[in-house]
């Protein structure tokens, strides 16, 4: 416990803009076939350090097989919160879930370069206190730490349907399930939330086994993946609303709510349109009725494709989808980067009216059928997907992987884990830097990046940019 | 009539007291207010906040009053409400975790969170032994009355004692509340905030103590 609130608290997105930039990243890697142990990546972002832009710390965890995937701090911005009075934690632990193991680690970075496991919650716990398995995000709210899970109970996790779960933000202790009344939700994947507005918005993935050994293209082109999003009374812990996008929006996945505590609306990034191979973000808002609506803002269209050059997955539709797996905004609600990992390009859309996204800027790399190489000429696996914006918004961070046996099946012949940085113009635009390029260890890849001091992803405010 | 007048001082020192404290709720007036783009809805929240503490001031103070009107036991009852207030000093000594039931009440329901927040923080309880002292000297003002005016006389202090202290609370927080709204800005909401936990829990140990003390000196 401090004295004095976490430097890194900041009351609103504003002042999180202004505060000085970060000095380390930590990002996962992960063995795809459970052949080493995972970890967690430390990266020098120091500007001027000798060791710019290099790995300098590892975290190994002792076991195989956990499949890093997403994580999150365990305190943030939102530990100001006046009604909840965190105010004196630390932003200092990182919670990370293997989403094969359903172990957690808990992972002590307060000194970066001597960062280390504090405390292991093995799955067997989990289950007990839970129902749930296969945690996924990770962020911490009102009541302490909240873990969003993939899967129900039982072996494949389709016993009783997934959800969240609340740990204890001190002693990383497993409270219990969140839910009171969940409603028809019955698949999980994301969450967020805006806190002084009292809701919650979830997402949908599938369940278990529709992801753990592969795309199931069956269950996909019967629109058997999730396509709906819900909305919760936080505190209450009441599913209140239920939107359907329709079932060809197949994976609605991450959840991005506008910073700014009075804003009500926020983006949902959906995978594939089942009729016609696009990739969607739908806008979600309140209407002034206090009822939620959704509406499609952006379509981004595949590229037809020689079926040759294509997986066996998608020659049938000689085709590439842009396969949109991931979506980031900056704290400033201003510019929406979504990774569309398919086609091998990172887009910038200004947000500025959440209705009516424009096309800033775009970059190329890797992509299936392409292998765009990155401006220092090196190549890049797979295509662009986990992304993670700079509090300041000037800089981009991405990696490449998606999940391993998902790779295997879209780049067959691709491996390797990259992390790599494009800088933001002035009034947008996007450029990869030439001199940021990580090439992880051989045999595991990247996936998602947190950075020091916080990040555009994780941090939620409870006072308004003013 | 000096420790009266001495005792009605700490009324109002531990209303300021109270106040200063983000616990008490002065930065859920800031953010209401930003989060209404409206200034009127800073004095409403304010004004919501204080009912809650004058509320949770009153449910501690009431049961005291109507027992001090035991005359005979009145040294007795008020060590042993010395000894719960040093109790409840102890115990969030110990205790460090917050409370948890306060994660659950919605932003917007003011009242019922200062209520609470105070009622978890024994913020009452810290009134009690000073509460206690204003009321045996007024007993051995007015002599020994027939218990029920004594009881009335002893509510009536109580509502003046939660009032004075409510008041006093309202603006130390509302000025701090205000200063950083129209002057300082966001950025001074979490250079102010100091962690008082300790400090806090210390204070109750002493009051606690102070009300024992004056109970065997006869004030």
């Amino acid at each position: 416990m401090n004295l004095r609130p976490d430097p890194t608290f900041h009351a609103s997105p504003k002042l999180a803009m202004e505060a000085p930039i970060e000095n380390y990243a930590f990002t996962v890697m992960l063995s795809p076939d459970g052949s080493q142990s995972d970890g967690i990546a430390v990266i020098d972002l120091k500007p001027g350090s000798d060791t710019y832009g290099q790995i300098v710390h590892q975290v190994i965890v002792p076991n195989k097989g956990d499949e890093f995937h997403h994580f999150g701090w365990n305190a943030c911005s939102s530990s100001l919160s006046p009604l909840s009075g965190h105010a004196f934690l630390e932003r200092r632990y990182l919670i990370v879930p293997g989403i094969r193991s359903s172990r957690i680690y808990v992972i002590d970075v307060k000194e970066p370069l001597k960062a280390h496991i504090h405390k292991t919650i093995e799955p067997e716990e989990l289950f007990a206190k839970t129902g749930y398995s296969r945690p996924h995000t990770i962020h911490c709210g009102p009541e302490g730490i909240y873990v969003s899970c993939l899967g129900g109970a039982g072996k494949d996790g389709t016993d009783g349907p997934p959800g969240i779960f609340i740990m204890d933000c001190e002693t990383f202790e497993i409270i219990g399930q969140y839910e009171m009344d969940r409603g028809k939700q019955d698949k999980h994947y994301d969450f967020w939330w805006n806190l002084p507005q009292d809701y919650m918005v979830s997402s949908e993935w599938g369940l278990p086994p529709q992801f753990e050994n592969g795309i199931v293209p069956e269950d996909l082109l019967s629109n058997k993946y999730g396509h709906s999003i819900h909305f919760w009374n936080l505190r209450a812990r009441k599913n209140i609303q239920t939107i359907d996008f329709g079932e060809n929006y197949q994976m609605a996945l991450e959840i991005r709510p506008a910073h700014d505590p009075t804003k009500s609306y926020g983006f949902c990034g959906v995978v594939v349109d089942t009729t016609n191979l696009q990739g969607a973000i739908f806008t979600w808002w309140r209407d002034d009725d206090g009822v939620w609506q959704a509406k499609k803002t952006i379509t981004i269209d595949p590229r037809p494709e020689d079926p040759a050059n294509l997986p066996p997955l998608l020659q049938g539709f000689g085709a590439v989808p842009p396969l949109v797996t991931d979506i980031d905004l900056s704290l400033d609600d201003k510019y929406l980067y979504v990774a569309c990992w398919g086609m091998g390009e990172m887009h910038q859309y200004d947000v500025s009216d959440p209705m009516n996204p424009v096309l800033a800027g775009k970059v190329e790399l890797g992509g299936i059928a392409k292998g765009h190489k990155h401006p220092n000429g090196k190549g890049f696996a797979f295509g662009p997907q986990m992304v993670e914006i700079s509090r300041d918004g000037k800089r981009v961070y991405w990696t490449n992987s998606l999940y391993s046996t998902w790779d295997d099946q879209f780049y067959p012949d691709d491996e390797g884990g990259q992390m790599v940085m494009a800088d933001v113009g002035e009034n947008g635009g996007l450029t990869l830097n030439k001199d940021f390029y990580i090439d992880f260890p051989k045999g595991l890849r990247a996936h998602q990046i947190r950075l020091e001091g916080g990040d555009c992803s994780t941090d939620s405010f409870c006072y308004p940019s003013v | 009539m000096t420790s009266v007048a001495a005792l009605w001082g700490a009324v109002i020192v531990s209303g300021l007291y109270h106040g200063i404290n983000p616990g008490m709720g002065w930065p859920l007036a800031v953010s209401a207010a930003l989060m209404e783009r409206r200034h009127k809805a800073m004095p409403k929240a304010l004004a919501m906040l204080a009912l809650g503490h004058f509320l949770a001031m009153i449910g501690i103070l009431l049961p005291f009053s109507i027992m001090i009107a035991l005359i005979q036991w009145e040294v007795e009852i008020r060590i042993a409400a010395g000894l719960l207030v040093i109790a409840t000093g102890c115990y969030l000594l110990i205790n460090r975790r917050h409370p948890k039931i306060l994660a659950r009440v919605h932003p917007a329901r003011l009242a019922l969170w200062s209520f609470l927040a105070a009622m978890a923080h024994g913020a009452g309880l810290m009134l009690v032994p000073i509460y206690l002292g204003i009321c045996a000297v007024g007993q051995e003002e007015t002599g020994h009355l027939a218990a029920q005016s004594l009881m009335g006389n002893n509510i009536m202090t109580a509502l003046a004692v939660a009032a004075v202290h409510t008041f006093s609370m309202t603006i130390a927080g509302g000025l701090i509340a205000v200063v950083i709204y129209f002057w300082l800005g966001l950025r001074f909401l979490s250079r102010t905030w100091f962690n008082l936990d300790v400090v806090w829990a210390l204070s109750l140990v002493l009051v606690g103590a102070f009300g024992i003390y004056t109970a065997k000196m006869g004030h």
